[in-house]
């Protein structure tokens, strides 16, 4: 009995170390980590290895990341196309797409959670139902819709239909509900105007939000590939992701070139990797907002 | 006097009263504006950018626009371009169903590998007082958070057919395939191992036998090889993301139900089906429904890899839908091909919302209620 209360009152995971099994389970499950771990880093680093070797040696030595010879042929090349100029383009496009989301997605949360307007349930409901919107559906759609406001072909074609973003709104909205109005009221009563309110005192609370749409919608306009090839036709235009494709089916598909692709591919993954490496708990967040897409 | 002073004091405790009131009114005047005003600019790009297209496309498919001029100036045809691909046997209707096809074959693959491999994933690095917990997680998660381009070349390199796949299935003697060059489904190569079908000369009863203008034996082909590429690199890059809502829900299961069970001397497999996995059941209803509702849209892929060859094996209803628009200039049928696969992505959420309705809501919530009081009754038990 007393033998019984004591082991009750054992932290649980000091319980199976007793028979053993446990650590066996243990060693198996680091195993099966390990496993999945080399699958998941190993494509990386050949990635890296293969962007530094020379034609034949990528093709001779898939398996090997390191380079017989390390030589910087392929970012000497990419360097001298247009892949500068593909670079600008994303930073330009994921930029002001990123500002725009912030900006507009916590302006609608914000009314959406504390406004009170009329016609503000209809507006809630209709961009709920939005966020189900497949997003491959509309492809054709939307260069229909560029087409017709005479924007095909631009960076305001490129950029302004990205800021549409149903499920930013809906996050900052929950995120609104979420904290404490009385701050704000404080304001309001102070005399602060509704945007004074919101922008001084509202939009700073809401920080890590902010930063959570920031970093979600930056990814997402950094690595969008579709409606850029439906947006635009000029390869004065091209993004990374677009500009990169053509490399994988335009002239250069046809010959194998593996450490040019490599170097591309890895050199547009530096951006999203550093700010993923910075912010992880916030794209961890994004993840688990994102969920209520569905 | 005194009834100066009795109305002076009604007025002075009408005040507080009336004056929030008037004060609120012209709060909610200013309000509105501003709600309206702070609403608008996200409301109206979506009108204009979703909504409107939407609208656009459903008139399209509906149209003989043929890509030049106005669409709205084009002229109504009926149904004819959902009869022309799903009606009547030709090229355009054997290409849907050829896609509509490989695309089953490669949501029935994704789905549940994907789900089971995130839960395993997640089953483990959730693991207390595990070493490298935040190494593992960072190493499953990121290739979700990575452009689908530069995947694509790397996987696109690594099934080379002297790439770094067949380098390894060499290690085990196999000779591996030229991986997006082969067209040969992956069914056919079963069932014609297993000794059932000839595929130099498949069954008459197969090819006599049609669905939307494509056989029987074309049905069951399976996967081909150059799919099972696209296969594995979409269960590899999305199995991250759901690790992480698996995880999520992982850890707001309460500890003291798990441990009760295993106190009571439930095995940890027991105490994983009785107490985890209802636990999980949402998680795993939204991690199947967002793959269901993703796996039916690609076309990031398709478009890097394969363009849908060899041999039309790749092709996928997305992809379908923007060839036979921009390359062939049917924009009708596009249109058309895209509400087909909308309606499909409809109908599979509203068949998972109906299942995952409220008898499983009841059902998951009556089992952890039981599972609750159990171990409450245990620990009672245990004092006692």
């Amino acid at each position: 009995m007393a033998q019984q209360t004591v082991e009750r009152t054992t932290p649980l995971e000091l319980i199976p170390s007793k028979n053993g099994r446990g650590r066996s389970t243990g060693w198996l499950i680091y195993l099966v980590l390990i496993f999945f771990a080399l699958i998941y880093i190993f494509p990386f680093l050949i990635q890296i290895g293969t962007s530094f070797k020379a034609d034949a040696d990528a093709t001779a030595q898939p398996l090997n990341p390191i380079p017989m010879v390390w030589q910087l042929d392929a970012y000497r090349t990419l360097a001298g196309q247009d892949f500068p100029r593909w670079f600008l383009n994303s930073i330009i496009v994921s930029v002001c797409v990123t500002v725009g989301r912030v900006f507009f997605d916590s302006l609608a949360g914000y009314a959406l959670a504390r406004l009170h307007f009329v016609g503000r349930r209809a507006l809630g409901g209709v961009i709920v139902s939005v966020i189900a919107v497949p997003g491959v559906v509309l492809l054709i759609p939307k260069y229909l819709v560029l087409v017709q406001l005479h924007i095909y072909d631009t960076y305001a074609g490129m950029i302004i239909p990205l800021l549409a973003d149903a499920a930013g709104v809906f996050i900052m909205r929950q995120f609104f509900i979420g904290i404490p109005a009385e701050i704000e009221e404080a304001a309001r009563i102070d005399g602060a105007g509704a945007f004074r309110t919101f922008w001084s005192v509202v939009l700073p609370m809401a920080r890590p939000a902010v930063i959570t749409i920031t970093i979600v919608s930056f990814q997402a306009s950094w690595n969008e590939l579709a409606h850029f090839i439906v947006s635009r036709r000029d390869p004065a235009l091209n993004t990374l992701t677009s500009g990169v494709a053509s490399l994988s089916s335009g002239a250069y598909g046809s010959g194998n070139l593996f450490p040019l692709k490599m170097a591309a591919a890895l050199l547009m993954t530096i951006p999203v990797a550093l700010v993923f490496f910075s912010f992880q708990r916030y794209f961890v967040r994004g993840a688990t907002a994102g969920a209520v897409k569905g | 006097m005194s009834t100066v002073q009795s109305e002076t004091g009604a007025a002075a405790a009408a005040a507080p009263e009336k004056a929030p009131r008037r004060r609120r009114g012209g709060i909610t005047g200013g309000e509105n504006r501003a709600g309206w005003m702070f609403a608008a600019p996200a409301f109206i790009l979506l009108i204009v950018f979703l909504v409107g297209p939407v609208l656009l496309a459903l008139w399209v498919s509906v149209s003989d626009w043929t890509g030049n001029g106005s669409p709205l100036t084009a002229k109504f045809t009926g149904l004819d371009n959902y009869e022309r691909l799903l009606g009547a046997s030709n090229l355009q209707q054997r290409d849907l169903a050829t896609a509509l096809r490989n695309n089953l074959y490669y949501v029935v693959l994704v789905v549940p590998i994907q789900t089971v491999l995130a839960l395993v994933l997640a089953m483990a690095v959730n693991r207390k007082r595990l070493k490298g917990q935040g190494f593992f997680r960072t190493a499953f998660y990121f290739p979700s958070v990575t452009s689908s381009v530069a995947i694509s070349l790397v996987f696109l390199f690594l099934f080379t057919a002297s790439g770094a796949v067949n380098a390894i299935l060499a290690w085990f003697g196999i000779h591996g395939p030229n991986w997006f060059a082969d067209p040969r489904g992956v069914g056919h190569l079963i069932l014609a191992g297993l000794g059932l079908i000839d595929t130099a000369s498949p069954p008459a009863w197969l090819l006599d036998h049609q669905i939307l203008g494509i056989t029987w034996y074309q049905w069951i082909s399976g996967p081909s090889v150059a799919m099972c590429a696209l296969i594995v690199l979409a269960i590899w890059t999305s199995a991250g993301t759901f690790m992480l809502m698996f995880l999520a829900a992982l850890q707001d299961i309460p500890t003291d139900v798990e441990e009760a069970a295993q106190v009571d001397g439930a095995t940890k497999w027991q105490s994983f089906k009785a107490v985890t996995l209802p636990a999980l059941r949402p998680t795993t209803f939204l991690v199947i429904t967002l793959g269901l509702i993703g796996t039916w849209q690609v076309f990031d892929q398709v478009y890097l890899m394969s363009q849908g060859k060899p041999s039309k094996t790749t092709l996928t209803p997305a992809y379908l839908s923007f060839q036979t628009s921009f390359q062939d200039g049917k924009w009708g049928q596009g249109t058309a091909i895209a509400f087909i696969l909308f309606l499909i992505i409809i109908v599979m959420s509203l068949i998972q919302r109906f299942i995952m309705r409220d008898k499983d809501d009841a059902k998951e919530r009556r089992d952890l209620r039981r599972a609750r009081k159990d171990a409450a009754h245990a620990g009672l038990e245990g004092q006692l």
